[in-house]
């Protein structure tokens, strides 16, 4: 099993998330992580999908078939050298006066940040690789998880060169 | 249902003209006209289709038009079917029609049935007006949702403006590429809504650019490779149909002298009576077919995608062979079977590059010596070919039923199948020699295709006799088209292949299932054994029934007037024609390789594996 992260640029049309979603499961590929938001370009979405590849559906497939849905303008793996991965938790953690510094101490580690404090309670706004973040829950989990929420990866990569241009350019001229 | 949804004529932005085009000025229409002048502007000629509320006001100037005609079919099912068998004998985008909720639902079998053999189709239905669009409103069914996993896209409109747009679309989605269904659901409001309309559209649909010219480099491989192997086969799928490339293929085969494999979807692609034509492949194939894929050292696949069907278990299937494989949908190459030379690209194209680059080997001096190989084949061929036995009690024997029936058609006589035992004894004993004269349901599988399909045909090609072959089971899920057939004048022949069982299904119980045959006896044939009180009523009687559906139907149940029935068939033209041949329920199909096990297993007749002798290994 690997974990992939696919950069899907997407028309902004009612339905694409479903007809993506709907195109893993039936074609038996695992969704680890989504994100979706719209681009620089207000036409385009970008889904961001972690991907988990067992050998015998290869990362082709998934990318092939991605391909032919007709609102699907660009499929980019990004590999995790070249590229920036994010991924943002909230996590409200169970705090009172002996653990609250303790705590603080771990967010100021992690350069995390605390959101919002009560006298049971503070919550905590992280972002980073998902490496990191498992690593920062790990120290919290002995004070007591009381909710945890996580983003699906975001994920851009590195250098100038931007993966949006070319299918813009296709779009403009289609337009 | 209310019919009170207004139509306010509140305005909407107009349709981008095409630069520089001289097109006459936009009309003003309300959605529904809009949507039948696009009809008429993409050149649908024939729509099978039923009316309900939300489809209605679509029918309305579906009445004037003088260039769209409208089949009132019986069943949605039966209007899929039939726009499904109109697009593959005539070549069109078939198009069906239905009303929101149960309407589109019953195109749901016929959409998922073209899917799977990629046949081109564009499926319009109405939906519930916009703002009621979630409330679950009376016959509200998600069509969009329902349909995504088996059309190759599909819209929801909801404003007018977008129905000429979205129509056009439709029609070049679903024409172009590796064809395929593509449903337009539209919101009754949009229908009664006033627009404008003007024509052509601006096609905007910068995710879809279907690749149709091959790779120069991946040609001159596989041709290399073809003058390089000893035992190549060109396995030829329902692509080369789709792409017209027939013509092109003779040219390649007879060239490179290498032998012709035609799957279940491509019957017809080239001749059954040319030399180099090994048969069909697959479960039910040839033993030569399916032995020289087991055997080759080359398989050449032509818009063929290595269905399971096909190839048996994947791991042992032509475990010596190198693969070329074109296809235009790049998602099949690599799927089931690793390509060694992967070709995307439209079959004629692919096939028109291959032969100028094969003769480019031949110029060179390169050229393949398959005298050994054909050696091997042509025994296979002595030794194997395909049969049947008379049953012993001198009943009608349905291999040869369907064998004559091909022999005494008529030239060009183009051939519907349902799903069974039929089904692959028509794909056997009928001589197709021309494209698009065998249509059936080959990935989905459906029963009930023949009827509706035959139907379809016959509207899109009434110089032609059309032929269902049918079994008895298929007969009884899609029937009800015959009284379409006859009252709309599309006189189509249907012969019911009536072992009184649902045959395929009892083949599996006689060889898998210890002859305990659970729920596969349709009646119980004509005596009565005083025990159950259907033996011996023969229910339901085929021909009154299709008497009452305004046909002309006749029973035939011994081989003595088998050849008299057909012709008498074969001469009326007036209505359509129904033949009940009773035919001996025990008969089975072979060749057979057993679901799951590998093309190597393949059985010639029951408990008969073919002796391969020496050469097994080479």
């Amino acid at each position: 099993m690997s974990k992939h992260t696919l950069s899907v640029l997407v028309e902004n049309t009612p339905g694409i998330l479903a007809r993506i979603a709907a195109l893993f499961s039936r074609r038996g590929f695992n969704i680890d992580s989504l994100a979706v938001g719209v681009t620089e370009h207000p036409e385009i979405s970008r889904i961001t999908i972690v991907v988990n590849v067992i050998e015998e559906l290869p990362l082709e497939q998934v990318t092939k078939q991605l391909n032919k849905l007709v609102n699907v303008l660009k499929i980019v793996e990004l590999e995790a050298g070249s590229a920036v991965q994010r991924e943002l938790v909230l996590v409200k953690v169970r705090a009172d006066n002996e653990t609250r510094s303790q705590i603080v101490e771990i967010v100021q580690l992690f350069r995390a940040k605390t959101v919002d404090v009560s006298p049971e309670a503070v919550t905590i706004e992280a972002t980073g690789s998902g490496d990191k973040l498992s690593a920062m829950l790990k120290m919290l989990e002995p004070f007591g998880i009381k909710e945890l929420v996580q983003s699906g990866t975001i994920a851009i990569g590195r250098g100038s060169r931007s993966i949006t241009d070319r299918s813009l350019r296709a779009l403009d001229r289609s337009a | 249902m209310t019919m009170t949804e207004q139509a306010t004529g509140a305005h909407h932005p107009q349709p981008r003209p095409r630069s520089g085009g001289h097109q006459p000025a936009p009309e003003n229409v309300t959605g529904a006209q809009s949507l039948i002048r696009s009809l008429e502007e993409v050149g649908a000629e024939t729509v099978f289709g039923i009316p309900g509320g939300a489809i209605l006001p679509a029918y309305d100037p579906l009445m004037d038009s003088s260039r769209v005609r409208h089949v009132l079919v019986r069943h949605e099912q039966g209007a899929g079917h039939a726009a499904t068998g109109y697009a593959q004998a005539t070549g069109k985008v078939g198009v069906c029609m239905a009303t929101s909720g149960p309407g589109a639902t019953n195109l749901v079998t016929p959409i998922a049935d073209a899917h799977m053999d990629s046949v081109p189709l564009v499926a319009i239905t109405g939906q519930v007006a916009s703002k009621a669009i979630g409330t679950d409103a009376f016959q509200e069914a998600d069509i969009v949702g329902i349909t995504m996993p088996i059309t190759k896209h599909n819209f929801l409109v909801t404003k007018a403006e977008d129905i000429p747009r979205v129509i056009a679309q439709a029609f070049h989605i679903a024409a172009t590429g590796r064809p395929g269904p593509v449903l337009v659901d539209i919101a009754k409001d949009a229908l009664q809504a006033r627009t404008t309309f003007s024509w052509p559209p601006v096609l905007d649909l910068p995710g879809y650019r279907p690749v149709t010219k091959p790779h120069a480099k991946q040609i001159r491989e596989a041709a290399k490779l073809i003058t390089q192997a000893k035992r190549p086969v060109l396995y030829v799928g329902g692509g080369v149909l789709k792409a017209h490339a027939t013509a092109e293929l003779k040219v390649l085969a007879e060239l490179t002298g290498a032998p012709v494999t035609t799957t279940l979807m491509a019957l017809g692609a080239f001749p059954d009576s040319h030399p180099l034509n090994v048969g069909m492949p697959g479960m039910h194939g040839a033993v030569t077919a399916v032995t020289a894929l087991q055997k080759a050292d080359l398989i050449v696949a032509l818009g063929a995608r290595f269905d399971d069907r096909v190839t048996g278990k994947l791991d042992s299937f032509a475990p010596h062979a190198k693969i070329v494989h074109a296809d235009i949908d790049p998602a099949e190459i690599g799927k089931n079977r690793a390509a060694d030379v992967p070709i995307v690209g439209d079959a004629r194209e692919v096939i028109a590059d291959l032969v100028q680059a094969v003769q480019k080997e031949h110029s060179e001096g390169h050229r393949g010596d398959y005298s050994a190989w054909w050696k091997d084949l042509n025994r296979w061929r002595e030794t194997y070919p395909l049969g049947y036995d008379q049953p012993d009690d001198g009943s009608l024997s349905p291999q040869q039923v369907i064998e004559r029936i091909g022999q005494l058609a008529p030239e060009g006589t183009i051939f519907a199948a349902g799903v069974g035992q039929h089904q692959m004894w028509a794909a056997h004993y009928i001589q197709y020699e021309k494209p698009a004269t065998w249509l059936n349901s080959g990935g989905a599988g459906t029963m009930g295709y023949a009827v509706p399909a035959a139907m379809g045909a016959k509207a899109g090609a009434p110089a032609q006799t059309v032929w269902a072959i049918d079994g008895d089971g298929c007969f009884q899920m899609t029937n009800q088209e015959l009284t379409t057939c006859a009252l709309n004048n599309i006189p189509i022949k249907v012969a019911i292949i009536n072992n009184g069982v649902l045959g395929m299904v009892r083949q599996w119980q006689t060889l898998f299932y210890n002859q305990r045959y659970s729920n596969t006896v349709l009646h119980s044939g004509p005596e009565s054994n005083g025990k159950e009180p259907s033996a011996g009523t023969r229910i339901p009687d085929f021909v009154k029934l299709s008497e009452a559906m305004g046909c002309y139907a006749i029973r035939c149940e011994s081989p003595d007037d088998l050849d008299k029935v057909i012709e008498e068939a074969n001469s009326i033209n007036d209505r359509p024609v129904v033949v009940d041949f009773i035919v001996h329920a025990d008969a089975m199909v072979w060749p057979m390789v057993a679901a799951g096990t590998s093309n190597d297993e393949i059985m010639a007749a029951r408990d008969v594996r073919p002796d391969f002798g020496d050469n097994e290994d080479d």
